[in-house]
């Protein structure tokens, strides 16, 4: 596997000649747009929220009043709605993502692990806005009719899970979050757990473990940080998600109650007044949550691929 | 062995005789690999179940009248020809942006860039990957659409190409890393330049790694709504060739149809729906068949 | 061939006639003129303006209210006038005021008159005219399967209770506050919990709701309000009256507000409300007919219409609103400025014969030919574009 190295290691003093360097400086601008867009959006996202920001300084995170038309801005509903949601997804997918993807990496014959592996990548390719028409009229009476109703019949005591199962709202929400970010948790998962090295594998067995002691007790906490990695990748598109959430979640800006209370995340938020906002400090307002969102996803990336560049390498890019 | 000296030394016994403790063990190995198992196909099924329900609703309103009639009133006797107009100018023109920008961006971080430059370049390419699209959303209204007070079809191209390039660019980079060094050298050796030499060898080397990740970016950019949502906003006219006024796309028409309390519309929204996964899902099949007997194993 | 001046004109008489036959039904107070007199009615030629020739394209946004008045005028108007392409992007009257100030379009729709402040934020210099087009009914649909499992077609409800649900304060469907109003199926109503459904966008049909909602509970007056958004104490947010509908559409027990046409074309029921005489009303374009007749007196020089709440009348409709499209006094597009007078020519006169059948309601005929003569202080470089 090679590495980057200079031009002049490369290509040596051929690559000095003037149709050379025009290539040269001509890519490099170009790469070096990336950088500029993610640098430009920080500071657009920065500037134009100033205003808001300049406003209610911290209670802008800790408010929990939403009020266009009153002038007052606290984006708490939101991030409770984001976080909540995204939590739900995570609690549902990393158990699932995590077995699948042992089963794929270390149990499933060849003829199984290679169509099953394929499949659930396909997940990820599923538009978010045709997860949404699904969940509004598939996935979202079904849930009401079963899983919620059962929950709030079971533990509807405990105000968390409280309330008329009404299929739209934090919970349904969730589902489809798990859905959307499983393919994501399965495949770096799966990458990590076969990167690593077989003598730890061999010398468990040895040992006389069986394969499931191999897997658990060799396998997982070696891979254990890129795992980690992995749902937090995975946590990170969740919280960016919009569409399938604001087709199914419920538009109601007030930090809910119970997982089946409607709820609003900040991406669907943005995404259903952004167009309209003219009163006052809206605007400002609603670029204010552009950047919470864009501080936690960035935060969550980093610390992410970190994480899993440490067992597995800066290997492929996980789209 | 007497039983007396199982009771004596029940520990050794009890492996050696398969009692209790060993069965517990076989009996956890077995019984977490079928939960393994029934995990992963939980992990298929719902794609099944969202493909079933996708055809089973849409097949019957995939039909040329909803490929080739503007939106009219209610629904009757209208389609989404300005959805597949609209998508069918938008992410070609994303991919026209995207596809130089990140190949010759992936070029210069394989080729050119010292190890820094290409850390950071590469590093900001893959945070970029994991930007909720609604923010590239906002940040292209602001310099595309508000200086121009209007909503414009080449603002929605560009957002979906803001999107793509980070993806063709890291899919680019691996592929070029692929090109054995050989190549270059001999290329080098008989006196082409260097610029001829990515163009000619190691471009055409690595051209199947990069048709695969701009066929994966082409498909993401057909199914992204949220950027269009303040860039082309969307139009129930059909756009042909107008740029510089609203246009719509297919998620764009999903989204505001599946929300209409005409049974009409909600039916277009699923054949529109049908159409879209079945293109993405074939653009996947057909790119990602070539990659995966590679990478299981 | 017939030009299309002559067509024009004469569907503009044909439809004076049928309007000036259909206005005296029970109103009042507007004279019954015959068409004659209406601008619409003189002979063919200058006095009615020209579409302009060659290809003219014209972007509108705003009120979902009237989208679907709106979405038929423009289908009729552009197979008249084939050059002229109209595209109506339905966001809400919020997104429409804003769309208009910001001038990202030619003309916006709003239900809601701009507010002293939404006027002030125009750009300096500028005037916007509001051109009333039609009037609609708010009505209250519901989704509810009865004990014997088919759908309740008929509720009655009244203001109070209306805004008891809407407050978060009735629950439950068969709340005796509902039970009381609807003693003969009573028996049918389930123990289904109640689930409002609201604009999240902003709006004017929320507030023609919320006018009508602070009129009949000062719980709601002191505390929501009236606007295009306000503090939903309960509920989901959908966007546009499409949203409202479907959402109330997709599940049981679900309650919301909405333009008459959408309740028609949802299929969904619509409660029976009462009104100021005591009696329950569907919504219906006459009863919102009666309503406006009711309130010319209160109409204001400048257009800006509150929503006509608990007009008197046995017929009344309680919640009903006049739409408006807004437009630029001056038009800096000549060409644009020209299509736009032809078709609000054409809206004020011919499109009205087109409301009715879709339960929208004519303007009055007082109201259409003050908007008529609004038509004639549109200018484009400092001329009128349709003369005196």
């Amino acid at each position: 596997m090679t590495t980057a190295t200079t031009a002049a290691a490369r290509f040596g003093r051929a690559a000095s000649r003037v149709p050379d360097l025009v290539f040269r400086s001509t890519s490099g601008v170009l790469a070096w747009t990336t950088v500029a867009i993610l640098g430009l959006l920080a500071i657009l996202l920065l500037l134009n929220s100033g205003e808001v920001l300049g406003t209610f300084g911290i209670s802008f995170l800790t408010g929990t009043t939403w009020d266009p038309i009153a002038g007052i801005y606290g984006a708490l509903p939101f991030i409770v709605g984001t976080i909540a949601s995204s939590f739900i997804a995570i609690v549902l997918a990393t158990p699932i993502g995590l077995l699948t993807a042992i089963f794929l990496a270390e149990l499933a014959p060849r003829r199984v692990a290679i169509p099953l592996t394929f499949t659930i990548e396909l997940l990820a390719a599923i538009p978010s806005v045709v997860f949404g028409l699904w969940g509004v009229f598939v996935l979202g009476p079904f849930l009401s009719k079963t899983v919620e109703a059962w929950i709030v019949s079971t533990l509807g005591w405990i105000p968390i899970f409280a309330g008329p199962p009404f299929g739209v709202g934090l919970f349904t929400a969730g589902v489809i979050l798990t859905l959307m970010i499983l393919p994501t948790i399965v495949a770096i998962s799966r990458d990590v757990i076969t990167a690593v090295p077989d003598s730890q594998r061999e010398a468990m067995l040895a040992l006389g473990a069986t394969r499931w002691e191999m897997i658990t007790k060799a396998v997982l906490p070696y891979a254990r940080s890129g795992i980690i990695g992995a749902v937090i990748l995975g946590l990170g598109r969740a919280l960016g998600e919009t569409m399938a959430v604001t087709m199914v979640i419920g538009n109601r800006p007030q930090v809910p109650q119970s997982v089946f209370d409607s709820s609003q995340t900040i991406a669907s938020q943005i995404a259903t007044t952004f167009n309209e906002a003219s009163i006052g400090l809206q605007t400002s307002a609603l670029i204010g949550l552009g950047l919470v969102l864009l501080v936690i996803t960035m935060t969550l990336n980093i610390v992410a691929r970190l994480l899993v560049w440490r067992v597995a390498g800066p290997g492929e890019a996980h789209t | 062995m007497t039983a007396g000296t199982v009771a004596v030394q029940p520990s050794i016994a009890a492996r050696l005789t398969g009692s209790r403790v060993g069965r517990r063990r076989t009996v956890v190995d077995r019984s977490m690999r079928t939960v393994a198992m029934l995990a992963a196909f939980l992990c298929a099924a719902p794609l099944a179940a969202v493909l079933f329900y996708v055809a089973a609703n849409g097949i019957g309103a995939l039909n040329l009248d909803l490929i080739t009639k503007a939106p009219r009133a209610l629904g009757i006797g209208g389609g989404a020809a300005n959805a597949v107009v609209g998508t069918l100018q938008m992410v070609p023109l994303a991919a026209a942006i995207a596809v130089p920008l990140g190949v010759l961006g992936a070029v210069y971080i394989a080729e050119f860039a010292g190890r820094r430059s290409a850390r950071i370049i590469r590093f900001c390419a893959d945070v970029l990957v994991g930007v909720p699209s609604i923010l590239i959303g906002i940040f292209v209204f602001t310099f595309l659409v508000l200086p121009f007070k209007q909503f414009n079809g080449f603002a929605g191209a560009v957002a979906l190409a803001v999107i793509m390039t980070p993806v063709v660019m890291r899919t680019t980079e691996e592929s070029l890393h692929l090109v054995p060094n050989a190549l270059r050298e001999a290329s080098l050796a008989l006196g082409v330049p260097v610029w001829r030499t990515v163009l000619s060898v190691v471009l055409r080397t690595g051209l199947p790694g990069i048709l695969t990740g701009t066929m994966l970016g082409v498909a993401r950019a057909m199914g992204e709504t949220a950027p269009l949502l303040f860039t082309a906003l969307g139009s129930r006219v059909v756009n042909v060739g107008d740029f510089g006024r609203p246009m719509d796309s297919l998620p764009l028409f999903i989204y505001v149809n599946a929300r209409q309390p005409v049974d009409a519309l909600n039916q277009q929204a699923w054949g529109a729906a049908f159409l879209l996964l079945l293109v993405v899902l074939i653009i996947n099949v057909a790119v990602r068949a070539r990659s995966w007997g590679r990478r299981i194993g | 061939m017939i030009s299309r001046k002559l067509r024009l004109t004469a569907l503009a008489l044909g439809a004076g006639f049928v309007f000036a036959a259909c206005t005296n039904n029970g109103a009042t107070t507007a004279p019954t003129t015959p068409a004659a007199t209406g601008p619409a009615a003189t002979a063919a030629g200058p006095s009615t303006p020209q579409v302009p020739t060659g290809n003219v394209s014209l972007s509108g946004a705003g009120a979902t209210f009237p989208a679907l008045l709106y979405q038929v005028w423009i289908e009729k108007f552009g197979e008249a006038n084939s050059n002229v392409t109209i595209d109506y992007q339905a966001i809400g009257s919020g997104g429409g005021i804003k769309a208009i100030t910001q001038q990202t379009v030619d003309f916006g729709a709003s239900d809601a008159a701009m507010k002293d402040e939404e006027i002030a934020a125009l750009p300096s210099g500028t005037k916007m005219l509001h051109v009333p087009t039609a009037l609609g009914a708010v009505v209250v649909i519901f989704n509810l399967a009865g004990a014997d499992g088919t759908k309740i077609s008929k509720l009655n409800l009244d203001g109070p209770t209306i805004a008891g649900i809407f407050l978060g304060k009735i629950t439950v469907w068969n709340d005796p506050a509902i039970t009381a109003l609807n003693a003969d199926v009573a028996a049918n109503i389930p123990a289904t919990p109640i689930k409002v459904i609201h604009r999240s966008d902003g709006s004017g049909t929320t507030n023609a709701f919320t006018t009508y909602l602070a009129a009949v509970s000062d719980d709601w007056k002191n505390g929501p309000g009236v606007g295009k958004e306000v503090n939903w104490p309960t509920g989901d947010g959908a966007p546009g009256n499409d949203g409202v509908s479907g959402g109330v559409k997709t599940a049981d027990g679900r309650i919301g507000y909405v333009e008459l046409q959408y309740a028609v074309v949802s299929g969904l029921a619509s409660a029976a409300v009462k009104n100021a005489n005591g009696k329950f009303v569907q919504g219906s374009s006459a009863g919102v007919t009666a309503a406006a007749d009711g309130a010319l007196a209160d109409f204001p020089a400048d257009f800006r219409a509150k929503p006509i709440i608990n007009g008197a009348g046995d017929d009344t409709y309680p919640i009903a609103a006049y739409t408006y499209l807004l437009v630029y006094q001056d038009q800096t597009d000549a060409t644009k400025g020209q299509a736009l007078v032809a078709f609000l020519y054409w809206a004020l006169t011919a499109g009205q014969g087109e409301e009715k059948a879709i339960g929208y309601a004519p303007l009055p005929q007082e109201i259409q030919q003050k908007a008529l003569e609004e038509l004639h202080q549109i200018t484009t470089g400092g001329s009128a574009i349709w003369p005196m």
